[in-house]
């Protein structure tokens, strides 16, 4: 028998489009202000070869973008975490440049690298990098300190205990920030091809918009959410996978 | 004969010194070689500190700390540390856990590989005396507290240490347990013949396993009655019921009471 907890998730999601559905009917909502489900799966179906096609761009932008974000978090993390001075020079300039709205850039990285594809994988990199930072060097900076007088008496050095404790503790916390990090990631792709694009799903959905084809929009959103649930669930399985001991007791031991 | 740990009228205060009040006045102490020493007294009063003194990761105001001849001045690498809580590495098995100190310690990282095969030998000998054979390839979250405790025992003796630092190693655990692992660690002592210093609140605990025990005063700390605990060994739960170690241990509760009281 399979779970009611692996069967939540696709009951609560298809209990949603009914919802959805339902109340578009019910209220002959107009397919230009809401369109129904149905009405943007047909859509989906229709414009399939395009909505790939651009799927396809902005899946690779984004990964593109999120691996940058992976590789320079990890780095910038494992510095700030491991130096309670980097940590304190660096912080306060971190949280700052978070709270820049990623769409307020993406005109700048268009002077610079021009309209396509450069801005739109920096932009998924300045969003998806902030939580992988901030993850790593928490992980690497909440050593018991019990323990780290164990190795401080051991006469460890910084690299040992950065390599032997430092970063296998930190793990969790940067697998954790990885399957938010992909989501944003795609948040950032689609906010640059959508203000300064020339392909990709932003692109498509505000070529489809400004036509009043809102069904195709909509599929642009289902498809996009897709791909973030498709990334999420890989991530969380790779988290099972590799840091699996901080899930004591759970099935992933 | 000049003793193995001495403390001579020190001071500590966390910070340094003008940082409030002390949280180790004017402390004396002398130990011995291979002698177990036992620190009590109520909680929050520096018998921890003290701990951090002798191991050289707490500076001194004023007075004079020696080990082994020397003037402790940064932490001694010849000292092995345990503590209320196990500290284990969730994702090292038992056996990585205990072989730890010898894979960072500045003395050992350098030959560890080309002598692994021996450390791994010392390390289940050590987890044979203390009862966890057969648990070398476990997790930590797979053993119980008191298991995870006595692994910790085992990392904090892997390297040898001529001293061994004990912060209240089984108040976490229940009652049962905890009498279980006292023997544990006296039969440790027996075999290796390090030298102990025990910070507990348990009198019996104090009483049961140390040679020496000291009285600290409430903060800031300072020494204030030693009583030397001339029970035969190996000491069994049986002989706590003896006449001579509740005096004991009445004695020492009628001290712990004039401290907190003062």
């Amino acid at each position: 028998m399979i779970s009611a907890i692996k069967l939540a998730p696709w009951l609560a999601t298809i209990g949603l489009f009914v919802i959805w559905e339902l109340a578009c009917r019910a209220f002959a909502i107009p397919e230009f202000i809401l369109p129904a489900p149905s009405q943007a799966i047909a859509a989906l179906i229709e414009y399939w070869p395009a909505i790939w096609q651009n799927a396809f761009y902005t899946f690779w932008v984004t990964l593109f973008g999120f691996g940058l974000a992976v590789v320079f978090g990890l780095a910038l993390g494992l510095v700030t975490g491991a130096s309670a001075l980097v940590y304190a020079a660096v912080y306060p300039m971190l949280v700052g440049f978070n709270s820049i709205p990623k769409v307020a850039i993406v005109p700048v990285l268009v002077v610079w690298f021009g309209i396509g594809t450069v801005p739109a994988v920096l932009t998924a990199f300045t969003i998806s990098f902030f939580p992988i930072v901030v993850n790593v060097a928490t992980g690497l900076a909440t050593l018991e300190p019990e323990l780290r007088d164990v190795l401080r008496s051991l006469g460890a050095r910084k690299i040992d205990i950065l390599l032997k404790v430092g970063l296998p503790r930190s793990m969790p916390y940067f697998f954790a920030s990885l399957k938010v990090a992909v989501t944003l990631a795609f948040v950032g792709t689609v906010i640059s091809e959508t203000v300064a694009g020339n392909a990709g799903m932003g692109h498509l959905m505000l070529t489809a918009s400004s036509s009043f084809r809102v069904p195709l929009v909509f599929a642009g959103l289902l498809v996009i959410a897709a791909m973030g649930v498709g990334m999420y669930a890989i991530f969380a399985v790779i988290e099972r996978r590799f840091v699996g001991w901080a899930f004591r007791g759970g099935e992933g031991v | 004969m000049t003793s193995f740990v001495e403390l001579d009228r020190v001071t500590m205060t966390y910070g340094g010194a003008g940082n409030g009040t002390p949280a180790v006045a004017e402390a004396s102490l002398k130990i011995d070689r291979g002698e177990f020493v036992a620190m009590v007294g109520p909680s929050g009063c520096g018998k921890s500190s003290i701990l951090k003194i002798v191991s050289g990761l707490m500076p001194i105001d004023s007075g004079a700390a020696r080990v082994d001849g020397q003037a402790v001045n940064g932490p001694l690498t010849m000292v092995g540390m345990a503590f209320q809580n196990a500290t284990l590495l969730p994702w090292r098995t038992t056996l990585e856990n205990v072989l730890l100190p010898l894979e960072v310690s500045k003395t050992h990282r350098r030959s560890f590989r080309r002598k692994k095969a021996a450390h791994i030998a010392a390390a289940h000998d050590l987890l044979k005396i203390v009862g966890l054979e057969g648990y070398e390839g476990h997790a930590p979250h797979e053993l119980s507290g008191g298991m995870q405790q006595r692994a910790s025992l085992c990392r904090a003796l892997i390297h040898a240490p001529d001293l061994l630092l004990l912060d209240e190693p089984f108040a976490a655990l229940d009652a049962f347990t905890r009498e279980e692992l006292w023997g544990v660690l006296q039969e440790l002592w027996m075999r290796k013949k390090f030298t102990v210093v025990l910070v507990t609140h348990d009198l019996r605990e104090a009483v049961y396993l140390a040679d020496r025990v000291y009285v600290v005063s409430k903060r800031p700390g300072r020494i204030v009655y030693e009583r030397p605990i001339a029970l035969p060994r190996p000491r069994t739960l049986e002989s706590t019921f003896d006449g001579n170690f509740v005096d004991l241990v009445h004695g020492l509760r009628d001290h712990i009471g004039e401290v907190r009281a003062a």
